[in-house]
């Protein structure tokens, strides 16, 4: 190659509190070139993304080790000006725009063109007005290389989404030294054919040598446009191949193809075949859960009393808002029925009481009382719910609480499920992730319930950790005959633990499988009708 | 990296005095600590300027005896979450239609003391009902509307001391016959009920032991409630709202009977002041009431969002002490009234410092 390539990484790895989300990353990006990047939630490539734009919380976290070249020089970008100097641009899922200013307005923020009149002359460039005319040419001109028809003297807020997200990297592109475009999930709320037309502008950007970096989930989209597909799982990069050569399937099968270490998958089959003469404990009928990010939308599955049940799919596809919908802490609709009788929605005392068990994927923000003793995180359900640890005086009249007993039971899980603590009293707040999952679980498990969701239970802890809680669980599973319905994101995961595996795709059921299927098949399923 | 964590170590070992005495400030907190050297002085000051001592003593233990329910009642609210209770006046307000009703209906001697607690009791659930049920819409703006509350039911009770038909010729304006006067004597009526009860008076020591005894009973009443399956609900409710909802616990209503519970006890709690003060105050007055409460219980070391009775006996004894040692002390040494300045300065410092510490409170 004659020209050093635009940008190219060099072993680059990053750890999060010991947790290595990053391993060696290497790859390089041509000019013009559209890089694909994809990977399962949690593979690292928000992180990769982060590093290259000098994303604060890198910095705030430690760093991280490696090289990345732009143009054959070393760089290190401390903040995202820094980045934004050397002409990276990103497009965040998240929109950064201000609502109440035009489409033109937000172009060009803070790199107007400038009018000097006689008030500014005398106090300064600060009182310059704006060159209306000249900041309506750039943005007509930036919108126009995007191929799509914006009113750009329209309020952000009276936007359909689409123009938002067009609008974004029409400002990107406006930025004169721009020389990378980070996407990360560009189309995901885009109808298909404003996915076809931002498609299209794309590969006008590379032709004119931009480069792209492609972050999606649709891999379709992938395919089409890119030159080159990196596929990234568990923090590295498992597979480097140009678009043309690869199909869906594939990808798929590297995304999620791979054994977990230290959990082997055990042979379910026999509890499988047993199923018809297991009864069916629970049936959910045509749900749907408005649950911000997660919504589910139309969702009818059957649980067999003693299984575990998997549910997996991609984030924001609606796996999450299943059981947050069922509990009652979010917005419900639908039937659903425990043992043949209906469970009235919306009210999370109803669930509790007829022994449904809830283990939130919000460990800080619903599961743990951060403030108070293990002792009271672990027995406060339980008292509230079915009155166990307490005293009754006076003939039931107080409720007293019953401190040895707490203390008793307390212990009781620490030792079962080797919490480590300095013991009951110590609070939630000080405990690793790992234990505070733990802890998570005896809560669920003291309220003895007939059916136990577990929603993330291994997000955000170690793997050593990862493997404690998913034997717990299963444990439980077994000695309890309690069945348990398991969320989440790691397909691997749910291969190892669970009996079968529902997947959810746009916010319904695309298929449930047993566990043993191919990972390929869950995969495709994934993908099969992602909004 | 080894080396690093190498020095840091020695630095640790060689400051491990300074440590230790760093983290026993921190967790006995730098304004508790100020304000408590700050009253030890004045004790030890007080007879270089001609004070007794033991009266000193006697006078902030009587004020001690005076302020404690009031400072009590903020431990519900902020045990649910609702914060400080900044709507104190809305209590004192039941607290005094029962005093008047109370005299009103010809009740004499301490016996009007209990009446008026009977008799302010279905005021203080009503009026706590209320603010309860709008605390509940406001959730996390709790303390700004509580404020608020307080100021209107103030303004609106003065047009009613005015307007409501009191007749007793010893609460109502002489020239008019009708209306209540700003400050009615309880002579004849509730005065010193408790404080007088088993009065113990060694030279010039004087202790108020009915009252408080009173307050231990009330405390001991509220200690006894965060120990029961609902009191440990409001606990956790108002640690984390989220995880109680989850757990099947009905936040509102819980939310509720802790604004009742306190609204009550700032009632019984300016009864228990008037008694000692010898008047009742009305018009403006429960104005001055919330304030040095809040701020009482804060200098004890509460926050936000958690409180306990130790609380409440430490922040009202530094409080209380404060307030009776400055004028006698200060004064008599710059022969300036001083007293008031520093009240207000102590009171409403330790006020934003504490607000300012919310941030700390995990979620």
């Amino acid at each position: 190659m004659a020209e050093s390539p635009l940008l190219e990484f060099k072993n680059v790895s990053k750890s999060f509190y010991g947790n290595n989300v990053l391993n060696g990353i290497s790859f390089t990006l041509n000019h013009g070139e559209i890089l694909g990047l994809v990977g399962e939630n949690g593979a690292g490539k928000s992180t990769l993304m982060r590093i290259l734009f000098g994303m604060n919380v890198i910095k705030e976290t430690g760093g991280y080790e490696g090289e990345i070249l732009v143009d054959g020089n070393l760089v290190k970008f401390d903040n995202p000006s820094e980045a934004l100097k050397a002409g990276i641009g990103m497009v965040h899922q998240e929109f950064s725009l201000i609502p109440g200013f035009t489409a033109v307005e937000n172009i060009v923020l803070n790199r107007e063109p400038q009018r000097k009149s006689i008030i500014s002359e005398v106090f300064g460039p600060r009182l310059n007005t704006l060159d209306r005319k000249k900041m309506d040419e750039i943005s007509q001109k930036s919108i126009g290389t995007l191929g799509v028809n914006i009113n750009k003297d329209m309020l952000i807020s009276n936007m359909p989404v689409g123009h938002k997200q067009f609008t974004e990297i029409a400002r990107e592109l406006t930025k004169k030294n721009i020389k990378i475009l980070i996407l990360d999930e560009p189309t995901a709320v885009l109808t298909e054919k404003e996915a076809d037309t931002l498609l299209k502008s794309i590969k006008e950007m590379a032709k004119r040598g931009i480069s792209v970096i492609f972050i999606t989930h649709r891999l379709q989209e992938i395919l089409s446009v890119c030159d080159k597909v990196l596929v990234m799982r568990d923090g590295v990069i498992v597979r480097e191949t140009p678009a043309d050569k690869t199909t869906v399937r594939e990808i798929t099968k590297w995304m999620v193809g791979r054994e977990i270490s230290g959990i082997s998958a055990e042979n379910n089959e026999s509890k499988i075949q047993n199923k018809k003469e297991i009864k069916k404990i629970m049936s959910v009928q045509n749900l749907w859960v408005d649950m911000p990010g997660e919504t589910v939308r139309d969702v009818t599955l059957d649980i067999f009393e003693g299984e575990i049940l998997g549910i997996g799919g991609l984030a924001g596809q609606g796996k999450l808002g299943i059981p947050n919908g069922i509990m009652g802490l979010y917005e419900a609709g639908g039937k659903v029925f425990l043992n043949e009788k209906e469970i009235s929605l919306n009210n999370p005392r109803l669930c509790l009481d007829s022994r449904l068990a809830f283990v939130s994927e919000d460990r800080r923000g619903v599961g743990l009382l951060l403030d108070e003793s293990l002792e009271w995180n672990i027995t406060f359900p339980a008292m509230q719910i079915q009155n166990k640890y307490l005293k009754m005086l006076l003939g039931g009249f107080i409720k007293w609480r019953d401190e040895e007993a707490i203390k008793e039971v307390t212990e009781k899980y620490i030792k079962e499920l080797s919490i480590k603590c300095t013991g009951s009293q110590q609070k939630a707040k000080e405990l690793s992730g790992g234990n505070q999952q733990k802890v998570c679980l005896a809560k669920a498990f003291a309220l003895e319930p007939k059916v136990l969701f577990v929603s993330e239970p291994t997000r955000g802890i170690d793997v050593g950790a990862k493997k404690l809680v998913l034997d717990a669980l299963k444990k439980f599973n077994k000695e309890s005959g309690v069945t348990v319905i398991m969320i989440s994101s790691e397909l691997e995961e749910l291969r190892a633990v669970c009996d079968r595996i529902a997947i959810v795709s746009g916010g319904k059921i695309s298929g449930v499988l047993p566990a043993y299927t191919d990972s390929e098949e869950f995969g495709h399923l994934m993908v099969s009708n992602v909004v | 990296m080894g080396k690093t964590i190498i020095k840091t170590d020695l630095i640790d070992d060689n400051n491990s005095f300074m440590g230790t005495v760093k983290s026993a400030v921190k967790s006995f907190g730098l304004p508790r600590l100020i304000i408590s050297l700050f009253l030890l002085l004045m004790f030890i000051l007080a007879p270089f300027v001609g004070a007794n001592f033991f009266t000193q003593l006697s006078n902030t233990l009587n004020r001690f005896s005076w302020n404690a329910v009031l400072v009590l009642a903020m431990v519900p609210m902020i045990h649910s979450g609702c914060g400080l209770n900044f709507g104190l006046p809305l209590g004192i307000i039941a607290g005094l239609l029962g005093a008047t009703l109370s005299i009103e209906l010809g009740f004499t001697g301490a016996t009007t003391f209990w009446m008026a607690i009977l008799l302010a009791t279905p005021f203080a659930v009503l009026f706590g009902t209320l603010y309860g049920f709008l605390l509940n819409k406001i959730k996390g703006g709790e303390m700004m509307i509580a404020t608020y509350v307080g100021f209107s039911a103030v303004s609106l009770m003065c047009m009613m001391w005015l307007l409501l038909p009191y007749h007793s010729p010893n609460m109502v304006w002489g020239y008019a016959g009708t209306g209540l006067r700003t400050t009615i004597s309880l002579d004849g009526y509730f005065n010193q009920a408790l404080s007088g009860f088993l009065r113990i008076n060694i030279g010039h020591l004087s202790i108020p032991t009915g009252a408080l005894l009173f307050f231990g009973i009330l405390a001991l009443g509220i200690w006894a409630f965060l120990h029961t399956k609902t009191g440990t609900a409001m606990t956790a409710v108002g640690s984390n709202a989220k995880f109680a909802r989850a757990c099947g616990v009905n936040i509102d209503r819980v939310r509720a009977l802790s604004v009742i519970m306190s609204t009550w006890l700032g009632a019984v709690g300016i009864l228990v002041y008037e008694q000692g003060f010898g008047f009742i105050q009305l018009y403006n007055a429960p104005f001055n009431m919330a304030l040095p409460a809040v701020s009482a219980i804060l200098i004890g070391g509460a926050t936000v969002n958690k409180a306990s009775i130790t609380n409440v006996i430490i922040g009202t004894f530094l409080f209380q002490g404060i307030v009776t040692m400055t004028p006698t002390v200060i004064n008599s040494m710059i022969h300036m009234d001083m007293s008031e300045v520093i009240r207000v300065i102590v009171s409403n410092g330790m006020i934003i410092y504490a607000l300012t510490r919310k941030s700390e409170v995990s979620k």
